[in-house]
């Protein structure tokens, strides 16, 4: 039985738990507000709201895309479709917004930015400007060139300024961005039963990229969550981090001392797919899905990263990320064991880090290469690096030699140039959708000087590498 | 913004419009799902049903053999079958129709159909075909005097080579139709259809009724671009076909995978050019020759192909040119209707030729430019004579506006101070002529029923696809009228109250329609126009006006309300019913001579693109597009606004990140959404800024207000010659192409050029 509220609806549902919410809202609930445009996430007219019960009985909403989210992970949310978010016989203030810019032509994508829009006035903090347009990092729209748009998501993010944070239902109500439903919310969430009992089935985390390939195949199966069995917790000591592979990443980018260690992780991390995808992905999704140009494991190579693995029994081992992958999308990891957290060292003051990432389009696509380093500096001599690249070889690559070239080096522009030289005997691009290998080459290459360009702007500058 | 908006847009923002896939559907409707081709080119050997066809829930796999007339769906020249027989010409091409009760149970069973091919050899560009001799047609040519006589009179001649990839439409709604029965074996068919004439006319003839029997509704559409022009009939038709034979309402909406394999696109264009200058930088003579990849079939590669010859030298004024296209048959999907519709593919070379000669020569492009710009009475190369020529306006106020000799200077100045971002910019000046190229299609017919109580209801040959069109006749019969809008209603367009339309499209729609609807207004003004000089005892000479839902005699308010006039009229038993007509005037073409006066009007505009490229990892972000554009006298800012915003933007994404790509064996690469990308929130311009020039707006247009859906797309061409203009700041030995799209690959690749030899 999987329980949920969906809009103002108590929902108890016997269908497949591998079912999509997508096919659910509008094949078996009838709510046709909620639109399919590409089935994998990537164009955002399903997008809805899931919310999450906090222990402060807030709840906490987040924007999804209803294509790959599979039933199970709704259990115990509160689910809003655009229909959940109209008021009676008038606009809300983001749909007003919408009409009153002209920010709707065809309309089959509207929904989706609504919804998008809806999600924004509901988190928990005064939005900037940039925060509005990055709530709409999903949501494509083929007809209006996005300007209006824009003008739109100001308007509500001008108006969030003014939210009273001491009562924010009260005063999202108040100011029609949402119906008056949304306040006995929480309390009904609470009495949801939240027992989960699926215990068959394949093991589905954030199913971002597991549902791009296999919703169809997934639509009468049931699938058991992985987070029932792995935690999302980030947790500290004085020289380690440690992550439950559960972790979306949003939860990583919304972490305050994960901000405060790594300082351009948020717009980094914004590089990642869009907001709808960071709220669902987790990590231990990235890492398993052995993609080799997978963001997360990129980034977290270059922390020299370990896995702590688990089985069935409850036995643990511990394995570098960098061993994890052993060939294309082939993992050390056995059918009875799932990965467990994730733990590295903080950097001190004198390492520092770095993420690049070039594709066709900036946001919301996968990576043409990836890459990022890890280094630390000591009097100029690079007393340690770690260093990743990925869409270059079948796996994410560790470059051990073009590390191992730097160490103990003097930090300079000859010996960069020489480690980039070892950097292209470490890789085996092929070319593809994404780019000719020579493409890939030389791109990997440009990233690598990028890092320290962007690391050592005191130091170096393009022209130091190339002609 | 003061102007309407979108009527749609309440319903839009709310989920509450209704799309194909969102009907409510008769009990017991069936789902449809197209087995298709998985080789571009073959005979096919053999192919099982039988395993599917016995799978729980599937009710019937229909084949070309269940056809009862024609398989047959060209529009042009009848080389499309709906089913693929024995051979099949790309891969996606439909092969059978699966109907279950389910979807999930239709892909159940294409996944049991076995299917053996012969393979043949795969063509897949177009000069390949054109080497081969593979050709839809006979080649179409504009030859203007002598171009060799103006080549020899050149005093600098250049020549090059150029390519446009092609465009995926990517609608937001895939291709979708329901179809269901009606009594005495009458089909309907609600289809997501730029062209509800074309599905009516296409499924009888397959069926073999005639078209009475075959009624086409089209409620709106979820985007379109052309891409549902002719490609939205043959799923329409399909489902009209299981129909016929179950009895049931079926129901067919493409999977996005599906519709990116099984879809044409916009045609890829392989161009090689001559140009010839004079010392005053005139363009003497231009020859080109255009290797146009159409595709497996027809489809409307001729029509396509035209337009780019009327649009080969775009806002410039050129005397002796030669200008050739070849529709060149190859083993892709048959490529369509994509807005502009083969005009930006021919602008793309002019500015291409023009580039290149500026470049040899050491000039800025925009002299060339400038030299050349169409003049008042100048004749087009295909016999039409310019008049009211607004493209030096747009130009000069472009200059002006935006100052772009200080906008040059900062630029260099920017170049000079920085090494790892380089600015680059560029001119892109448009003309576009609207009207169907093919004269007789430039008609159209509006319905309007005044009922008793004094609303209105509307129904014409345009169809909603997010332009607002509909919003355009709102507006239309409400000003007509002096009606608030709310009296006014707009119906689904449907083939049992406008006949014969014209497909919503060549962005002459809101004209054609618009004005049919303006005859019917007056139509129905005059009948009543006795009913108010016996009611107000007014005469001949006195003025009457509609305003406010009141009569006006001479401009001031009379007792007689609307409401009051419609009974008045009723009760008198006149008519408040009026169906009229409209044909464009004036226009005409010979195709035996290649001359005439083809566009009622012409379009015309300025964009100024400036673009920052990353010159450490190969990216660009556009800083601003600002265009001074000829609307005319618009009637509705704030939608006119939007489709110039929305076309530069997608036409944009064709010059840089939109890119098609097929493997030699005909499989389609960029198949899903996750491999072609087209601009999202981040990629537009910072700053878009569109300056309405102030003109008289043209007769021809409704209500002066000039077509604005296409014309646009081409201000995008300017995204191309911008960065590769910051290219050139970054590395001056960097050779010039002409390959769109600009994609980040090639500008990093042309960036390190020297490093990769």
């Amino acid at each position: 039985m999987i329980e949920f509220i969906l809009n103002n609806k108590i929902i108890k549902t016997e269908v497949k738990s591998g079912m999509t919410l997508l096919y659910f809202i509008r094949e078996n609930q009838g709510l046709k507000g909620t639109k399919s445009g590409c089935k994998e996430g990537d164009c955002g007219a399903c997008t809805v709201l899931s919310g999450t019960l906090q222990k402060d009985n807030s709840v906490d909403y987040k924007s999804i895309t209803s294509c790959l989210t599979p039933m199970a992970n709704v259990h115990g949310k509160h689910i809003v479709t655009v229909e959940g978010v109209n008021l009676k016989n008038e606009l809300n203030l983001a749909q007003q917004a919408i009409k009153d810019n002209f920010a709707t032509q065809c309309g089959f994508c509207t929904p989706g930015f609504v919804n998008s829009l809806s999600g924004l006035a509901l988190k928990h903090t005064h939005p900037t400007k940039a925060d509005g347009i990055n709530a709409l990092s999903g949501n494509i729209c083929r007809c209006t060139g996005y300007k209006s748009i824009e003008k739109a998501a100001d308007e509500v993010t001008s108006k969030l300024q003014e939210k009273d944070h001491n009562n924010e239902l009260e005063w999202l109500v108040e100011n029609k961005f949402i119906p008056n439903y949304f306040k006995e919310i929480p309390l009904k969430l609470k009495a949801l039963k939240s027992d989960k009992n699926n215990s068959e089935g394949v093991l589905v985390s954030g199913g971002t990229d597991l549902y791009v390939r296999h919703a169809d195949a997934l639509l009468d199966q049931d699938i058991q969550q992985a987070i029932n069995f792995v935690s999302n917790n980030i947790e500290f000591s004085d020289t380690k981090c440690t992550i439950g592979v559960g972790a979306s990443v949003t939860d990583l980018m919304e972490n305050k001392q994960l901000n405060s260690y790594y300082p351009n992780l948020k717009s980094d991390l914004k590089l990642l797919s869009s907001e709808q995808i960071r709220n669902m992905a987790s990590l231990g999704g990235n890492f398993v899905n052995a993609s080799p140009i997978g963001d997360m494991a990129i980034f977290f190579l270059a922390l020299n990263a370990k896995l702590m693995v688990q089985n069935s029994i409850a036995e643990t081992r511990e394995i570098a990320l960098k061993d994890f992958f052993l060939d294309y999308k082939k993992i050390d990891l056995k059918d009875n064991e799932f990965i467990q957290s994730i733990t590295f060292n903080l950097p001190d003051k004198s390492t520092y880090f770095n993420f690049e990432k070039v594709s066709k389009r900036t946001h919301l696509d996968i990576a043409t290469v990836n890459a990022a380093i890890s280094i630390n500096v000591q009097g100029n001599i690079v007393v340690n690096a770690y260093i990743s690249v990925g869409g270059v070889a079948a796996i994410p690559r560790y470059l051990s030699k073009t590390a191992s070239y730097l160490m103990g080096k003097e930090l300079k522009k000859e010996y960069i140039l020489e480690a980039q030289e070892v950097l292209q005997s470490e890789i085996s691009p092929i070319s593809d959708v994404r780019g000719t290998d020579q493409y890939k080459r030389l791109l990997a290459r440009q990233l690598f000087f990028a890092h320290f360009i962007k690391l050592y702007p005191n130091l170096f500058q393009l022209k130091d590498f190339v002609a | 913004m003061s102007s309407m908006t979108n009527k749609d847009s309440y319903g839009h923002v709310r989920g509450e419009s209704l799309f194909v896939d969102d009907i409510n559907v008769k009990e017991g409707t069936l789902h449809a799902l197209v087995f298709d081709s998985p080789s571009a080119h073959g005979k096919i050997k053999s192919i099982d049903y039988s395993e599917a066809e016995k799978l729980d829930g599937v009710e019937r796999i229909f084949t070309y053999a269940a056809i009862p007339g024609e398989n047959q769906i060209g529009g042009i020249i009848p080389d499309e079958p709906l089913f693929a027989e024995q051979e099949v010409h790309f891969m996606g091409q439909p092969i059978a129709l699966i109907v279950a009760k389910t979807l999930a149970i239709a892909k159940k069973a294409k996944k049991i159909i076995k299917i053996e091919i012969d393979e043949s050899p795969v063509v897949t560009t177009a000069k390949e075909a054109f080497n081969k001799g593979l050709f839809i047609n006979a080649p179409r040519k504009f030859e203007l005097d002598v171009v060799e006589k103006g080549f020899q009179e050149s005093e600098y001649v250049f020549e090059g080579e150029t390519f446009t990839n092609g465009q995926e439409h990517l609608y937001l709604e895939t291709q979708a139709s329901y179809a269901f029965p009606l009594e005495d074996g009458n089909i309907k068919i609600i289809s997501s259809t730029q062209g509800p004439t074309s599905v009516q006319s296409i499924a009888a003839k397959v069926l073999n009724l005639p078209m009475h029997r075959i009624e086409v509704e089209v409620i709106r559409l979820g985007g379109a671009f052309g891409g549902k022009e002719d490609q939205a009939t043959p799923w329409a038709v399909m489902t009209a076909l299981a129909v016929y034979h179950l009895k049931k309402g079926v129901k067919l909406i493409l999977e996005r995978h599906d519709d990116m394999r099984m879809t044409g696109k916009r045609h890829p264009y392989e161009s090689t050019f001559k140009i010839g200058l004079n010392k005053d930088l005139k363009i003497l003579a231009y020859e080109v020759d255009y290797y146009q990849n159409s595709g497996a079939a027809c489809d409307l590669s001729p029509a396509i192909a035209e337009r780019t010859l009327f649009h080969a030298t775009n806002s410039y004024f050129v005397k002796n040119a030669k200008l050739t296209v070849h529709s060149c048959k190859t083993n892709l999907p048959p490529n369509t209707a994509f807005r502009g519709f083969g005009g930006p593919q021919g602008m793309f070379v002019i500015e291409s030729a023009i580039v290149k000669a500026a470049k040899e020569l050491n000039i800025p492009v925009r002299k060339i430019q400038e030299a050349n710009l169409l003049q008042e009475n100048d004749e087009f190369p295909y016999g039409q004579i310019a008049k009211q020529v607004e493209i030096g306006k747009t130009w000069n106020e472009v200059k002006s506006q935006f100052d772009i000799s200080k906008k040059e200077k900062e630029i260099q100045e920017f170049n000079t101070k920085n090494h790892s971002v380089k600015k680059g910019l560029s001119l892109m000046p448009i003309t576009f002529g609207i009207s169907f190229t093919n004269t007789p299609m430039n008609h159209a017919r509006a319905l309007v029923h005044i009922y008793q109580d004094g609303s209105v209801g509307i129904s014409t040959g345009a169809v909603e696809m997010g332009q607002s069109v509909n919003t355009k006749m709102l507006q239309i019969a409400a000003m007509s009228f002096g009606l608030t809008p709310d009296k006014v209603k707009i119906e689904t367009t449907n083939t049992t109250r406008i006949a014969n339309m014209s497909p919503t499209a060549a962005s002459a729609t809101a004209d054609l329609n618009g004005k049919a609807l303006l005859n019917a207004c007056d139509n129905l003004k005059e009948r009543m126009s006795e009913v108010i000089a016996e009611k107000l005892a007014v005469n001949k000479l006195d003025k009457i006006s509609y305003q406010d839902n009141f009569i006006f005699v001479n401009g001031t308010k009379s007792k007689l309300s609307w409401e009051e006039l419609i009974l008045t009229t009723f009760l008198k038993r006149i008519s408040l019913s009026e169906h009229a007509h409209y044909a464009t005037p004036e226009i005409h073409f010979d195709k035996t001579k290649e001359k005439g006066h083809p566009f009622a009007y012409h379009v015309y505009g300025t964009a100024l693109t400036t673009v920052t490229v990353d010159c450490i990892r190969g990216t660009y972000e556009f800083d601003a597009v600002q265009i001074v554009h000829d609307f005319g006298k618009s009637m509705n800012k704030g939608i006119d606004m939007g489709q110039v915003e929305g076309a530069l933007v997608q036409g944009m994404g064709w010059m840089t990140m939109e890119e098609i790509s097929y493997d030699e064996k005909g499989r389609l690469l960029s198949n899903s959404l996750s491999g072609y990308k087209v601009p999202d929130i981040f990629s537009v311009p910072k700053e878009i800024n569109v300056i309405p020039l102030e003109t008289d707006g043209n007769e021809m247009a409704i209500l002066k207000s000039k077509a604005v859906g296409e014309p646009p797309l081409m201000y995008g061409i300017g995204a191309y010659f911008a960065i590769q203009n910051a290219m050139l700041a970054f590395n001056p030995s960097y050779k010039i192409k002409f390959d769109a799209p600009m994609t980040p690959e090639k500008v990093l690749m042309g960036l390190y050029e020297n490093d990769l030899k």
